[in-house]
């Protein structure tokens, strides 16, 4: 099966951007690190690609292997939720 | 004092908007590296304020622009625009505009925990470094609020941290913001107070089923500004034209020469003819005789060797044409000769500002020595009080500027005399007023004609006697017993 990717957008070391890579980490632990790719992009060093993906606020999450692109805009601080957001089963992948 | 308040005392350079009227009334601009929000209802014109003071800026000063887009996406933009003339497309692809296409993109999205918009900022500072930009329009913040609804405090935060960055970097910023109503809280969600250095209102109201759409200046932070609605519309290949009202300067000098009012009684009576640069002002009952005037001053002047342009708002050139060749004028010659223009209008056709840019710009083309517009009160009727007068200042200051003779007729509402809101309104703006009356002697009905001012000339003080008949007006001798012209 081919690795999912899911895009973290952040903005250089914000409090908001660094809590997103903590709680990002913490999730990819709980469900299993294994089938899950995960690339950070600072917006700051890299504006050409926030433009291409058209991105707003930063830290935005980023789940585009799905049939339609999914996008969570926040420090990821409530994991259930964002879990539920991306449809992934916390239960059967752990 | 401050850093912030020494910093505005100093003189702030302006950024011209391309509105030239409305450039007059901020001191000529825009200050430099200062946010305005533009805060209107849907539909008052924002959008085309916005993409004009980018325009200018590419067009008339080399100075580049962004155009961050959070309503529509950019491919939208340029279509909606082309009708002003503007093609973003091209300004684009020579390196002179970017967009940044902040529209809701057609994805999911939930919004978890705090968030900043380092990611806009970043997207517009990278789109300003690529073309070397000097100003900024962000179109609308409403749609981010709309977009983000659950965070409001979040992004006052974010975009008061947007505005400062931009300022930082030299750029002058133009927010837009949708208001609720014409006359309520100045945008939804309070922007102004948090992001902008400067207001600006557009208003779009109904009045008598006629758009009237105003601008007016509400703070401008550290600099003066003219206070109160100037309206403005909206033209094809021009975009937001204003009208020059208050801005306006007595300026125009005077002159000393002398043209013929078509009436050589009507002349002597004024000492010699109405002056050059005047603007005078024929009021009188229905049929009393104003529309013989016009036409005498159209013919006097032809024959002067002048060239006329005449503006009809009760009568269609068919009637116009009629009339004049009842009294012996030929207008259809006069205009064959190209020495008149006879220009007939349905007051209801255009609104107010848009009668009197008409009329400008058929002058400016034409290159009349006189103009005669019949009448002022068939244009009262179809604007508010506030509306006709600014409209007469702007069209009696538009003559004098011009240096040529203006005659303009209103009629009186009541037979016998009494004022009508236009002579009320004109009568310290025209240089003469002529009034033609009926006037009761015993069991007969007589009409009368006074020069009632003349400005700057003596003048006769008689009331006169007059008929008319086919070949014109003919004056006769003064009534004796003096009859009040002035009652109700």
């Amino acid at each position: 099966m081919a690795a999912r990717l899911l895009r973290l957008y952040i903005a250089g070391n914000s409090a908001s951007s660094r809590r997103a890579q903590q709680n990002l980490e913490r999730l990819r632990e709980s469900i299993g690190a294994h089938g899950w790719d995960v690339e950070i992009i600072d917006v700051l060093d890299r504006p050409e690609l926030a433009e291409s993906a058209r991105i707003i606020a930063t830290p935005t999450l980023s789940y585009e292997d799905s049939v339609r692109t999914r996008r969570i805009v926040g420090d990821l601080s409530d994991t259930v939720r964002v879990l539920e957001f991306l449809g992934i089963d916390q239960e059967d992948e752990a | 004092m401050s850093t912030e308040e020494m910093e505005i005392t100093g003189v702030l350079e302006r950024v011209k908007t391309g509105v030239e009227a409305f450039d007059e009334l901020v001191m000529g601009g825009l200050p430099r590296a200062r946010t305005t929000v533009v805060g209107g209802t849907p539909g008052s014109g924002k959008t085309v304020f916005a993409t004009q003071f980018l325009a200018h800026g590419i067009t008339q000063f080399d100075e580049n622009g962004v155009l961050v887009t959070f309503e529509e996406p950019p491919a939208d933009i340029q279509a909606n625009m082309s009708g002003f003339g503007w093609d973003l497309a091209r300004w684009k692809k020579e390196g002179r505009l970017a967009f940044v296409d902040a529209s809701p993109p057609a994805n999911d999205e939930l919004v978890i925990g705090d968030f900043d918009l380092a990611g806009l900022l970043s997207r517009i500072q990278h789109a300003a470094k690529s073309v070397n930009a000097r100003r900024v329009v962000l179109d609308s913040l409403t749609q981010l609020f709309d977009h983000f609804i659950g965070d409001p405090k979040i992004l006052r935060r974010e975009l008061f941290h947007i505005s400062t960055a931009l300022k930082k970097t030299g750029l002058t910023v133009l927010m837009t913001a949708e208001r609720n109503s014409e006359y309520g809280e100045i945008t939804r969600h309070r922007l102004e107070e948090f992001v902008a250095d400067n207001v600006i209102i557009l208003r779009n109201v109904l009045y008598r089923e006629k758009r009237r759409r105003t601008i007016e200046v509400l703070k401008m932070r550290g600099s003066h500004h003219v206070e109160g609605e100037a309206p403005f519309t909206l033209l094809g290949g021009r975009g937001v034209v204003a009208i020059p009202l208050s801005s306006l300067r007595l300026e125009q000098h005077s002159s000393t020469l002398r043209v013929t009012s078509g009436n050589v009684d009507i002349d002597e009576m004024c000492g010699g003819g109405f002056f050059r640069d005047s603007v005078t002002l024929v009021s009188g009952a229905t049929g009393t005789g104003k529309t013989l005037l016009v036409t005498n001053f159209v013919s006097g002047g032809v024959e002067a060797g002048e060239k006329v342009i005449m503006f009809g708002y009760e009568e269609s050139r068919g009637q116009l044409f009629r009339n004049a060749s009842g009294w012996g004028a030929d207008f259809a010659r006069m205009e064959a000769d190209g020495k008149l223009k006879v220009v007939s209008l349905y007051p209801e056709a255009q609104g107010l500002p848009d009668h009197l840019l008409t009329i400008q710009g058929m002058v400016d083309e034409f290159k009349p020595n006189r103009i005669a517009v019949d009448s002022l009160s068939a244009l009262e009727r179809i604007a508010p009080e506030t509306g006709f007068r600014e409209f007469l200042i702007s069209l009696t200051s538009f003559i004098k500027k011009r240096e040529i003779a203006g005659l303009c007729t209103a009629t009186s509402k009541s037979l016998l005399g009494g004022e009508s809101a236009s002579e009320q309104h004109i009568s310290t703006m025209t240089d003469s007023i002529i009034l033609l009356r009926y006037i009761q002697e015993r069991e007969t009905m007589h009409r009368g004609l006074m020069v009632l001012k003349m400005r700057g000339s003596e003048h006769a003080k008689e009331i006169r006697r007059f008929s008319i008949d086919g070949t014109g007006m003919h004056l006769g001798e003064p009534f004796k017993e003096a009859p009040n012209v002035f009652r109700e």
